[in-house]
């Protein structure tokens, strides 16, 4: 079953390494990884798509809590959470009708068109994971020129943060 | 106070109670030596390489209790380190390594001696810290102390750039009292209602056992078990790391369990209805095929690391933390509980234990040829069964934790987890260090003692006379039983052609070499190597090539499948093992 798990660990040297270590040594399965300084300088927020029984997850939990640069960690799967991941796509758009067609399916996953060219557009999409995933089997493998994604991240619901 | 890098080095080694590193010098690390020319508190061991430092560290670690602490250069000195901080990491030895590394400016330039330490180190640490300026130097090093000692104990490596012991940049120096790290806190006294829970368990259990390892040993809390095992005149078994923790000739004591565990040991966890797990891990060395394991156990895990609990076998009630206090409020709660035992049924799995014991599954017969076995009962004799005793890893380990039975913690030190050939001698000059009043004793084999044996000669420039009890059989002898009962006896590369003689070699290394050979001189021999108290002295004993260690487990089988030695295989009567 996939997971998120969302750990906030000493923005230190090597912290990053540790981590993508960790599941590689031990074997755990990784989707996605992020990671991005929090308000606090001192400590980064990492989002860790993964996958596995529960054993596995109990274990990568733990694991990953073993690590002295780990202060807190949270799997937002196990309570109602809110996903997003931002994707920049590059676009063969080339000739009026499929111009069109590229704007109108853009619209329709409320994307933005970042830039254009005569044969080009360039389009961000924000959403869950398979929001994404339906946005390029939209505009069809042909069409795909260019495709970022920044991996999920997640934020618990309510008012409990996760923090210190 | 205003100190160079090189000195913080030193001083907060000082205020640490370190009283011995081991090392060896190169360039990156000369400032940190010449700091330690101008002091002698704090004793430096120069080994005579990199990974024999580790060892000899990590056995003082094992003997004492204190963290091991290792100096080497960058580069290769790093590389050496290698194999002994894996050692100490998968056995949980707390140890302080600091390396040194290339100056700041040129790391990452492919300078002369450079290596990624951090990144090396860094699967096979409990933590490492890189240094990026000399004011961090202290508080890295109290940090990884810190680290090393509490919790489960680990290795920690400090990586100190040259440019950072620069002896012409002085700072006001105050080591650090106290250290609280947020990302940090191990657990220390367990949950009260587990306990309580836990202990109520174990007094109505009809076939209980309990099974403790080493954190037994590492968290001090050996006297807690013994009170406790006493208190509930249960069975009690012991792992390779755990031996010690409780006395081997005991009565309640039913030997080591697990790959090459007694029959007695084997059979009872594979009946018990409740295991009390202490300290110990499920080793697949321990639980033989996890499928066949305990099948009708209720599972107690008592362990400071939750990542421990439920990792291999799941834990009905996990118990997280030190085991010393986790044991002391057991004990609370069964003078509260009271000892609700049904006696009956006490009686009746006490009896069919000593059934299984009086196969007497370690028996083995002596011959025209001295039996490795009979070399470690005489040793333990000789010794008195007082010595501290470091193997090596193979067969001649296996028969020191059968045949030497330990009876205070800290006495058998081995490596277990990582089974590095190399460690014992090493770790017997840390040992003598650290208890120059003991009788410390190295068993080897030939093929063992070579991977480390230039520690000979820290043997004696620093005057520990360790007695090498050397099993040579002219083979790698597990690796021979291996290929002879799993590869139809094809013995591939497992026989040492072109031994050295290692009599004369102890000899030039300045030592006292003895060799036996004639089973009826192996008592006087073992005796006279006692007798010198203040030399080194290599016994090399030629021993039956043939032996093999039984009982055996095989890979992929349970507990109930364990084989007797073929001479004993008769007496055994599978139907009766079937008790529940």
């Amino acid at each position: 079953m996939r997971h998120i798990i969302s750990v906030l660990v000493e923005n230190e040297f090597g912290a990053l390494a540790r981590i993508a270590g960790l599941f590689s040594a031990r074997g755990y399965n990784i989707e996605s990884l992020n990671v991005a300084p929090t308000q606090d300088g001192s400590m980064s927020r990492m989002t860790i798509v993964t996958s596995g029984t529960d054993e596995i997850i109990e274990q990568i939990t733990k694991q990953l809590n073993k690590l002295v640069d780990v202060i807190k960690l949270t799997d937002l799967t196990e309570s109602s959470h809110i996903e997003r991941e931002v994707m920049l796509v590059k676009i063969n758009a080339a000739g009026a009708e499929r111009r069109d067609e590229v704007k109108r399916l853009t619209d329709i996953f409320r994307g933005k068109v970042l830039d254009v060219t005569d044969t080009t557009f360039t389009v961000e999409v924000t959403g869950a994971a398979e929001k994404l995933d339906a946005f390029v089997d939209a505009i069809g493998y042909e069409g795909l020129i260019e495709v970022v994604r920044s991996g999920p991240m997640g934020i618990g619901r309510g008012e409990k943060p996760l923090q210190l | 106070m205003e100190l160079s890098g090189g000195e913080i080095v030193v001083e907060s080694l000082r205020r640490e109670g370190v009283k011995h590193v081991f090392g060896y010098p190169g360039g990156s690390v000369l400032h940190i030596y010449d700091a330690f020319f101008k002091q002698d508190e704090v004793q430096h061991v120069l080994v005579r390489h990199e990974q024999g430092g580790t060892h000899a560290a990590d056995g003082y670690a094992r003997a004492t209790g204190k963290p091991g602490v290792v100096l080497v250069t960058s580069g290769p000195g790093v590389t050496n380190t290698v194999t002994g901080i894996a050692t100490a990491n998968m056995d949980s030895i707390p140890m302080v390594v600091l390396t040194g590394q290339v100056a700041l400016p040129v790391i990452g330039s492919d300078a002369f001696q450079e290596c990624d330490t951090i990144g090396i180190t860094r699967p096979i640490v409990k933590h490492n810290i890189l240094v990026k300026s000399v004011e961090e130097i202290g508080p890295a090093i109290k940090k990884a102390f810190h680290i090393a000692t509490t919790g489960r104990p680990g290795p920690v490596v400090v990586d100190i750039p040259k440019n950072t012991t620069d002896p012409n940049v002085k700072i006001p120096f105050d080591y650090p009292e106290t250290v609280d790290i947020r990302s940090y806190r191990p657990a220390e006294r367990g949950h009260m209602g587990q306990i309580r829970k836990a202990t109520e368990m174990l007094t109505e259990a009809k076939r209980p056992i309990i099974y403790a390892g080493g954190g037994v040993v590492q968290g001090e809390a050996s006297e807690e078990l013994r009170t406790l095992v006493r208190e509930l005149e249960y069975p009690i078994t012991c792992t390779l790391m755990g031996l010690g923790a409780y006395p081997g000739d005991d009565e309640l004591s039913i030997g080591m369990l697990g790959m090459h565990g007694t029959y007695e040991a084997n059979l009872a966890m594979h009946e018990a209805d409740v295991i009390l797990c202490v300290g110990a891990r499920f080793d697949d060395r321990v639980t033989g095929d996890l499928d066949k394991f305990a099948p009708y156990a209720k599972i107690i895990h008592i362990d400071v690391d939750p990542s421990s609990i439920s990792k291999n076998v799941k834990a009905d009630i996990p118990i997280v933390g030190q085991v010393k206090p986790v044991l002391e409020d057991m004990l609370t709660c069964l003078k509260e509980v009271g000892k609700n035992q049904d006696v009956t049924a006490m009686e009746a799995w006490w009896k069919q234990i000593n059934q299984w014991r009086s196969i007497d599954s370690l028996a083995y017969e002596k011959g025209d040829q001295i039996k490795p076995q009979e070399v470690i009962e005489s040793l333990y004799k000789a010794t008195k069964g007082d010595a501290i005793i470091t193997s090596d890893v193979g067969q001649h380990q296996m028969f020191a934790a059968q045949f030497y039975h330990f009876n205070r913690p800290r006495q058998w030190l081995n490596s277990g987890g990582l089974g590095t050939m190399g460690f014992g001698l090493p770790a017997a000059i840390g040992a003598q260090l650290a208890c120059p009043d003991q009788t410390v004793a190295c068993v080897t084999g030939e093929a063992s003692i070579m991977m480390c044996i230039q520690e000979l000669s820290t043997a004696l420039q620093y005057n520990t006379p360790v007695k090498i009890i050397n099993l040579n059989n002219r083979y790698m002898g597990m690796v021979r039983q291996w290929q002879e009962m799993f590869y139809d006896k094809r013995y591939s590369m497992s026989y040492v052609e072109a031994l050295p003689d290692l009599v004369k070699m102890a000899e030039s290394y300045g030592h006292v070499g003895i060799r036996v050979e004639d089973p009826s001189e192996l008592d006087a021999a073992m005796e006279k190597a006692f007798s010198i108290k203040d030399r080194l002295v290599f016994l090399d004993i030629v021993v039956d090539q043939s032996v093999n260690v039984y009982p055996m487990i095989a890979n992929g089988k349970g507990h109930h499948e364990m084989v007797l030695s073929p001479s004993q295989a008769e007496i055994d009567d599978a139907e009766e093992r079937d008790l529940a």
